[in-house]
């Protein structure tokens, strides 16, 4: 046999091992465990604010750390900081162009005031010095565009969501991939951590978003309906971990209770595709 | 397959054994216990969830603008 049939063979008796694992430590269910949970109720939510401003599509938006202020990024290549509570804009500028970022970047997030780490369409994931403009550490192993990342609440790790449907968690330290957790059929195009860091959230074009959990390292929930058969762009959870609100391509925002996997509300968005949810209460 | 290709692949599947390996031999705690710390988790806080508890009307920023009225 050669070594390349060698080691094809390795790689799938380990794929093989990997899911036995799962499997034996799959002794319940997130659902049967809250089969006599209450249910959340129908949350209703109201637009309190309309921001205008933008002359093109919006693709990312972000709170800041006060609570009040937030950032949007559009395709007519303004970012404008906004205050929430007047509305008013706080400053528009044209996006800065990092010159020591030439490929497609679907992501960012600062890890702390020195440092951003970004995902990109080139399938890795890079850490910055932003004082040097250098990069600190790649994170190399997805074989698809990398959409979306979320780090942990301790800092000390992220996830990232690629088109090749797989979430991977990465150690920001050593740049190791720690674990790849399967599911999806298809392009991850938003990714979210649980608020206490121990499980993430993935939105998806299969039109489903799930819940992972990191120790168990597999899936625990699946979020999905007959009736909802387009991709999902974005997704947060509020403040508890209990609501999960996911964007949809069909203009559409749906509330599910992440512990039932039972949809709590729906919310129109008049005219635009959910690019971005940023829950402000997870400050 | 060129000599160079076949030593490309052969690379890229050292790489993804070595990485399969790494991942196989984690620690893995049963979904009962790890469901049960998340349902732990979202009732402790619920109480502290606005998008649960609604928010009360004089402590949102974002409550609907009292009208004025001059006289």
């Amino acid at each position: 046999m050669s070594e390349l049939e060698q080691l094809r063979q390795e790689a799938e008796q380990l794929r093989h091992q990997i899911r036995d694992a799962r499997k034996a430590c799959s002794d319940s269910t997130l659902s049967q465990m809250t089969a006599g949970l209450d249910s959340v109720g129908r949350i209703q939510m109201r637009t309190r604010r309309t921001l205008r401003g933008h002359l093109a599509k919006i693709y990312a938006m972000h709170w800041g750390t006060d609570s009040r202020l937030l950032v949007s990024a559009s395709q007519d290549g303004k970012l404008i900081i906004w205050d929430s509570y007047t509305t008013n804009k706080v400053m528009r500028r044209s996006s800065v162009v990092f010159s020591f970022i030439l490929r497609y970047l679907s992501c960012c997030r600062f890890l702390d005031d020195g440092q951003i780490i970004t995902s990109s369409g080139d399938t890795t994931c890079a850490l910055w010095d932003i004082e040097t403009g250098q990069q600190t550490t790649s994170f190399t192993g997805h074989t698809g565009d990398v959409m979306s990342l979320t780090v942990c609440p301790d800092s000390k790790a992220f996830v990232s969501g690629a088109c090749d449907a797989l979430a991977k968690l990465w150690d920001i330290r050593d740049g190791m991939c720690r674990q790849s957790f399967t599911g999806h059929v298809s392009d991850i195009n938003a990714v979210c951590f649980f608020p206490n860091g121990n499980a993430f959230t993935t939105g998806s074009d299969d039109a489903t978003c799930r819940l992972f959990d990191l120790r168990a390292d597999q899936e625990l929930m699946l979020y999905s309906h007959d009736n909802i058969i387009c991709g999902i762009t974005s997704v947060a959870f509020s403040k508890s971990g209990r609501l999960l609100l996911a964007g949809y391509d069909d203009f559409n925002c749906n509330v599910w209770d992440t512990l039932k996997g039972e949809r709590a509300g729906i919310n129109t968005c008049i005219s635009f595709t959910l690019k971005s949810i940023s829950a402000l209460f997870q400050k | 397959m060129s000599n160079n290709s076949a030593n490309n692949s052969l690379v890229l599947l050292h790489k993804s054994v070595k990485q399969l390996r790494l991942e196989a031999g984690i620690r893995r705690m049963k979904v009962s216990q790890a469901a049960s710390d998340l349902k732990t988790f979202c009732l402790q806080n619920a109480s502290k969830d606005p998008l649960l508890m609604g928010v009360p009307s004089n402590d949102n920023p974002f409550r609907p603008p009292k009208s004025c009225a001059l006289f």
